[in-house]
């Protein structure tokens, strides 16, 4: 009971998949009769003369050139059985070259295949049933082969492999079937490799797009929130330490920490917010936005932007990540004197060159800030170069397509 | 002295609110937008509007834009602008067309109650007050020739001439004498080819020249 129960399910699997194929099979090869036996025929039946030339010469070329011609319908036709008996779905162009070999060669083996199949499947079945219909065969000559019930023994086995490989041969033939159909009447593969890129670019571009507007959503909500009550915060202690000139000096103390603190905190949020997505550059652009970093840089920074046009704002969000965080690598690894920031558009390319005059000895390839950098420059398809010679300069130059 | 406040933060606005009365203001009216500021000014003609840059409906420049509207209109009303950050264009636009009773700061320097109110009487009074910030940018931007001829401690005066402050508050700021001030900054004028002037205000309009706005 058990073991049927086990059986039974993977039986049913087996039994579905052979009707699946079995008909798909059979739709294939009425599509290849009318493709291609249909007109290698007609013409043994036109002309009365079998062994005339131009009969030989039609039945040669009728079956090349009709599935040739009608290559647009004949693919057409194939597709559709494929969605709808396999369930899978072949796009690609309308009419190919390649799709003809299918037509003229895939096809048509696959049907030869499976007029084998459906041979061995019917010996098979004669063979494996042997002793069924022995009883038929007339008393005399079963007398006179003494034994031949040994021999139906051999000849049972024989039709039960025969059928296995029947059944084997069935699903092989629909697996070729799929892999030359999709081969030969799907999409090119350099055209699939191409619009996958494009795809993937797109949906890149959509990513990045999507964590720039996060950012700013970020920035606006503690703008408009945690910044403002600290600030009220802030305000509200900087009066109570400016009016209570009476009280004691531990609160006094206390409130002018709270004070200190709250001012601190404000600090820290405009830096944090800062380097999420600053407000003025959606509105004012790199030149104003770049000015800010310049000045609060610890070191002496000469700033020159030339943006005539204005990039698309997320390749502005990134052009301003690089020069903030190259100003924040030089103020903390270059003891460097100065530094020097070029923002300039070439045409449709952004240019941002940050360069300094430290001690040099950057790598790009030991982790750190530059890294990020990096990645955050290829999120948008630009390129990142670093030289950074041991004793300096170190001059960081990255290109940004400026539309996306 | 009567003012009028726009901030859209209501938290904040109260916080201005006292800031100014115990500088000895009247608060006349609160708007929480451009349109409101202008219509409160309109009717009450304060002394001095102060004036959030990030308003509804918009969130960007409204307050900027309503200032140089006020500064036109309405001569006799200053305007100190609060912002969250420093938007030196903003500042550059204001200064391109007034250099007195114009101020723009930190939001965070209301925090600082003594010196704010500070600001607050000197641009009410028709000067300048422009945050530390507002001017380090100002600076970068004509990070050129001139410039680098000055000595850091002359750039440091030259930082706190542009923000309005007087010699007095120089003087307070970088814990040096009044005269040194005086001095550095003849020696400032000197290097610069720029002609001494007496009155603070002319100083003040021959700094910003000199950045570049004025």
């Amino acid at each position: 009971m058990s073991l049927l129960t086990a059986i039974r399910p993977a039986f049913g699997r087996s039994l579905h998949r052979l009707r699946r194929d079995l008909g798909f099979g059979v739709a294939g090869a009425a599509v290849q009769f009318v493709a291609w036996a249909v007109p290698m025929s007609v013409p043994w039946l036109i002309y009365e003369d079998t062994s005339a030339l131009g009969e030989v010469m039609l039945a040669l070329t009728l079956p090349l050139v009709v599935p040739a011609l009608a290559t647009p319908v004949l693919t057409r036709v194939q597709r559709w059985r494929f969605k709808a008996l396999l369930d899978i779905e072949i796009t690609g162009p309308k009419v190919a070259p390649r799709q003809l070999w299918y037509h003229l060669l895939a096809g048509p083996a696959v049907a030869w295949g499976g007029v084998l199949a459906v041979t061995m499947a019917l010996v098979g079945l004669a063979a494996a049933t042997v002793y069924i219909w022995i009883w038929g065969v007339p008393l005399s000559w079963r007398v006179e082969h003494v034994g031949y019930s040994t021999k139906a023994a051999y000849v049972t086995v024989g039709g039960v492999i025969l059928l296995a490989l029947a059944y084997a041969l069935v699903g092989a033939l629909a697996r070729l079937d799929v892999r030359a159909a999709t081969a030969l009447l799907g999409p090119v593969p350099a055209k699939e490799l191409e619009r996958r890129v494009e795809d993937l670019t797109e949906s890149r571009a959509g990513a990045v797009d999507v964590a720039d507007a996060e950012r700013r959503r970020i920035e606006r909500d503690l703008h408009d929130g945690a910044q403002q009550r600290l600030v009220s915060m802030a305000v509200n202690l900087g009066l109570a330490k400016a009016t209570l000139t009476d009280l004691p000096d531990e609160a006094r103390q206390v409130i002018e920490e709270a004070h200190r603190e709250a001012k601190d905190a404000i600090e820290e949020l405009s830096a944090l917010v800062r380097g999420l997505h600053p407000a003025v550059l959606d509105e004012l652009g790199l030149d104003a936005a770049l000015s800010g970093i310049a000045a609060r840089a610890p070191l002496p920074v000469r700033l020159h932007v030339h943006v005539p046009e204005r990039a698309a704002p997320t390749v502005e969000a990134v052009a301003y990540f690089v020069v903030s965080e190259a100003l924040t690598n030089v103020a903390k690894h270059a003891r460097a004197e100065r530094a020097d920031v070029t923002v300039v558009r070439t045409g449709d390319m952004l240019r941002v060159v940050v360069a300094d005059d430290g001690e040099g000895g950057a790598d790009a390839a030991r982790g750190s800030g530059l890294t990020g950098l990096a990645k955050r420059v290829g999120s948008v398809d630009g390129t990142f170069g670093i030289s950074s010679p041991s004793g300096g300069p170190t001059v960081i130059t990255v290109e940004l397509p400026c539309v996306l | 002295m009567r003012a009028v406040i726009a901030e859209d933060s209501v938290l904040l606005r109260i916080g201005l609110v006292k800031v100014l009365q115990m500088a000895g203001f009247e608060v006349t009216a609160e708007a929480a937008d451009a349109e409101g500021l202008l219509t409160a000014v309109e009717e009450h003609r304060p002394d001095i509007a102060v004036v959030d840059v990030r308003m509804p409906p918009g969130f960007t420049d409204e307050g900027v834009r309503a200032a140089l509207l006020i500064r036109r209109q309405w001569p006799d009303t200053a305007v100190l602008l609060l912002s969250q950050y420093v938007e030196e264009r903003y500042a550059a636009d204001l200064l391109t067309a007034h250099t007195s009773g114009i101020g723009y700061l930190l939001k965070q320097r209301v925090a600082d109650v003594e010196e704010f109110i500070d600001a607050l009487r000197r641009v009410a009074g028709g000067g300048t007050a422009l945050d530390p910030q507002v001017v380090a940018q100002l600076l970068v931007r004509r990070h050129s020739d001139p410039l680098d001829r000055l000595t850091s401690r002359e750039r440091d005066v030259l930082e706190l001439m542009a923000g309005g402050r007087s010699n007095a508050g120089i003087a307070g700021a970088l814990v040096i004498s009044e005269s040194a001030v005086a001095k550095h900054i003849n020696s400032i004028f000197g290097k610069l080819d720029l002609p001494v002037a007496d009155a603070d205000h002319r100083r003040v309009l021959a700094v910003l020249r000199f950045l570049g706005v004025g």
